[in-house]
């Protein structure tokens, strides 16, 4: 059967992006069965930074659809401007009577135009109305649509690998997740923390990295937290700290320049409080529970 | 084995039809599972499950269909007896005798059993499949033959291992509230409607009076279009409400964060409704507002969620100066007040945060149940509950 698996790309993962096994196996899954990969996560586990390391692992140029509260399907395909027929119309310029000029592709249409493989991102897919995966369902499925004010029929070239993106905001209707394979990017473990972080501050010095990621993962293991720090965070709160030139043992103490860390008033107001009432800070993995014992 | 691991699925609730199994077997086809039962585990979770509220469920199932098997692999034979027994076709829906033949027609299982039995062999000597080390493309330490490195400290672990840690626990949404999680429940608290000032831009009715006009531009302009849910929560606070302070507040910070409903009051309780009200959870007396006010204020059309256990001393609820307060006397009994509230609005539900098995159990929480609909304060319950709030109305009932 090996020799089968060289009929398709194959995604295993690019220098600046550490995948999970499973992830991987999404990834290659989604690329031979023709299916878009759906890619559901916390905010700030790499779900828009994933397709852009897919298509450099493959080779091949992005094309991004950023989805807004806004967006209608219909815009992804083609946008008929209208008011700037009128318009030109009116004050007799352009090429009024060629319907096509005013014709422009969306992300989508272009993707399908063009005739070189695309990855094809549509990122936050969440955002739009509730009915807007399934209007684009069958565009997806079929790869063609028809220029309703033309008739032409654009047709992809080369099947686009296609990434979504959904930050669970919304359901996503059953019909769209029935042709999606679907990934969840679990938030990392403290191990492939360590590798995510090496990329971006690399040689860290290690007795400062396991202090950080101890109250890191401590933080986030607080139920009373409204918005758990993420991966973002953490590494905007080792630059800080790096920045500031403080040492180990400063961190062992107290959390210094938690606003980087907790974006949320009343969570940083809770864990003041925590502090000023006493309350102590973990000195080992083993004070954050059985998950952490390594 | 295999067709147990369908059936399985779906008997626990995970949302697994043809398309997905399929698509499975597709991927088998172009040999995707490489052999190795842990490849299959993040493969077949990847095709068959579309939420990671399911995740768990997929462990829970993956571990009995295939932890049974030890040793040597017997699962050929049982599916070819399987088969064998036209006992079984009795109970198959058509869709199933499809899929069967689909997957009777094709060598593919028999396969894919084959080279898991011959990898069991190769491996280890003890009890488990395992897909461990030097088989799988991702190399040891970070780094693959071509330099790729592949992140992860969990590549050897067995799949059962995986499995058996059961880690997407905390996603199920029947156990865990999550504000978040809530927050897409309730999302479904929407109708909207264009009312108000017209400030939007009309396009179509634009270019359509614009062409009317002989090309003399003509803007039209329309309100936006707006979510018209409005919502009044009534809670129960303290006593026996206390142990559920968790689950509550979640709901309540959930809700005031929605910024999606038109308005939005919230009132609190003790045990029952009354003829007052309290505004905050301390329920001080200077604070109440009448209840009667509440609904000569509200109009019909609000939605009403009540959120308590609706367990109380029988009297509390069907008596008259049934309050347990003892510095308040009400002469309208609680339940007489539950009927006012339920008749002057179109739809109100209960959210009960007591497990919903004993809801029967208790006089009141019965008998509060056939008042309003009632559902478990999860979010699988908050989403039914606002589907009852939201969706269209059943037969017999008025249409507003």
């Amino acid at each position: 059967m090996n020799d089968l698996n060289d009929e398709f790309l194959r995604f295993t993962g690019t220098e600046g992006y550490i995948a999970s096994p499973a992830l991987v196996e999404a990834v290659n899954a989604s690329i031979a069965l023709e299916r878009p990969l759906l890619i559901k996560g916390e905010p700030g586990t790499g779900k828009t930074l994933l397709a852009r390391h897919v298509a450099e692992g493959l080779g091949l140029p992005m094309e991004q659809w950023h989805i807004k509260s806004t967006t209608k399907a219909q815009a992804g395909l083609y946008v008929y401007d209208t008011v700037q027929r009128l318009n030109d119309a009116r004050f007799g310029e352009g090429d009024v009577a060629d319907i096509r000029t005013y014709i422009k592709h969306g992300p989508l249409g272009r993707v399908f135009a063009t005739e070189n493989r695309h990855v094809l991102l549509i990122d936050e897919v969440d955002k739009a109305d509730l009915e807007f995966p399934n209007d684009i369902l069958r565009e997806l499925d079929e790869m063609r649509f028809t220029v309703t004010e033309t008739g032409d029929e654009v047709v992809a070239q080369q099947r686009p690998i296609v990434l979504i993106t959904s930050n669970n905001e919304k359901e996503l209707p059953d019909a769209f997740l029935r042709r999606c394979v679907f990934h969840f990017i679990e938030f990392p473990d403290p191990q492939l923390m360590k590798q995510i972080i090496d990329v971006h501050h690399p040689h860290l010095d290690t007795e400062l990295l396991d202090q950080v990621l101890l109250r890191f993962y401590w933080l986030r293991e607080q139920r009373e937290l409204r918005k758990k720090p993420s991966t973002s965070e953490l590494i905007d709160w080792i630059s800080v700290l790096l920045r500031s030139g403080i040492s180990p043992d400063q961190i062992e103490q107290q959390i210094p320049f938690l606003g980087s860390l907790l974006k949320n008033e009343q969570d940083t107001e809770a864990l003041q409080l925590y502090g000023e009432r006493g309350g102590s800070y973990p000195e080992s993995w083993s004070d954050l529970g059985p998950r952490y014992n390594n | 084995m295999f067709l147990d691991f369908f059936y399985e699925l779906r008997e626990e609730g995970v949302p697994v039809g043809m398309q997905e199994w399929m698509m499975l077997m597709a991927a088998m086809k172009k040999g995707l599972h490489g052999s190795n039962l842990r490849r299959f585990y993040n493969l077949s979770r990847a095709l068959l499950v579309k939420s990671e509220t399911y995740f768990d469920a997929f462990d829970r199932v993956f571990l009995h269909v295939f932890e049974g098997v030890e040793g040597e692999l017997q699962i050929e034979d049982e599916v070819l007896e399987w088969l064998k027994d036209p006992k079984n076709f009795q109970e198959l829906t058509d869709e199933q005798k499809q899929m069967l033949e689909w997957l009777t027609g094709d060598e593919l299982m028999q396969q894919f059993l084959e080279r898991l039995a011959e990898q069991n062999e190769r491996h280890d000597g003890g009890g488990k499949w395992v897909g461990t080390g030097g088989r799988s493309p991702f190399g040891h330490g970070g780094e693959h033959p071509t330099g790729i490195r592949v992140g992860g400290q969990s590549r050897n672990r067995s799949a059962m291992k995986v499995a058996e840690e059961r880690r997407f626990r905390d996603y199920r949404t029947d156990a865990s509230l999550d504000i978040r999680q809530i927050q897409m429940a309730l999302r479904r608290l929407r109708q909207l409607t264009r009312v108000g000032p017209a400030t939007e831009l009309d396009l179509e009715s634009t270019i359509d009076e614009t062409c009317k006009n002989a090309g003399e531009i003509e803007l039209v302009f329309e309100p936006e279009k707006r979510n018209d849910v409005r919502l009044l929560l009534l809670m129960d606070v303290g006593g026996t409400m206390d142990p559920y302070y968790e689950p509550v507040s979640r709901l309540l910070t959930a809700l005031h964060e929605e910024r999606g409903l038109r308005e939005f009051k919230a009132y609190y309780f003790h045990n029952c409704p009354y003829e007052l009200l309290g505004t905050t959870a301390a329920l001080l007396r200077r604070d109440a507002v009448p209840t009667g006010d509440v609904l000569r204020k509200l109009d019909p059309r609000w939605k009403v969620m009540i959120v308590g256990d609706a367990a109380m001393h029988p009297a509390e609820l069907m008596e008259e100066f049934g309050n347990i307060d003892p510095r308040r006397t009400a002469e309208t009994s609680g339940i007489d007040w539950l009927h006012r509230i339920n008749d002057h609005f179109d739809r109100a539900v209960w959210l009960n945060p007591d497990p919903q098995d004993s809801w029967n159990q208790t006089h009141t929480t019965s008998i509060i149940s056939k008042l309003f609909p009632m559902f478990h304060l999860s979010v699988d319950g908050i989403a039914d509950a606002v589907r009852a709030l939201i969706g269209a109305k059943t037969l017999g009932e008025t249409v507003h």
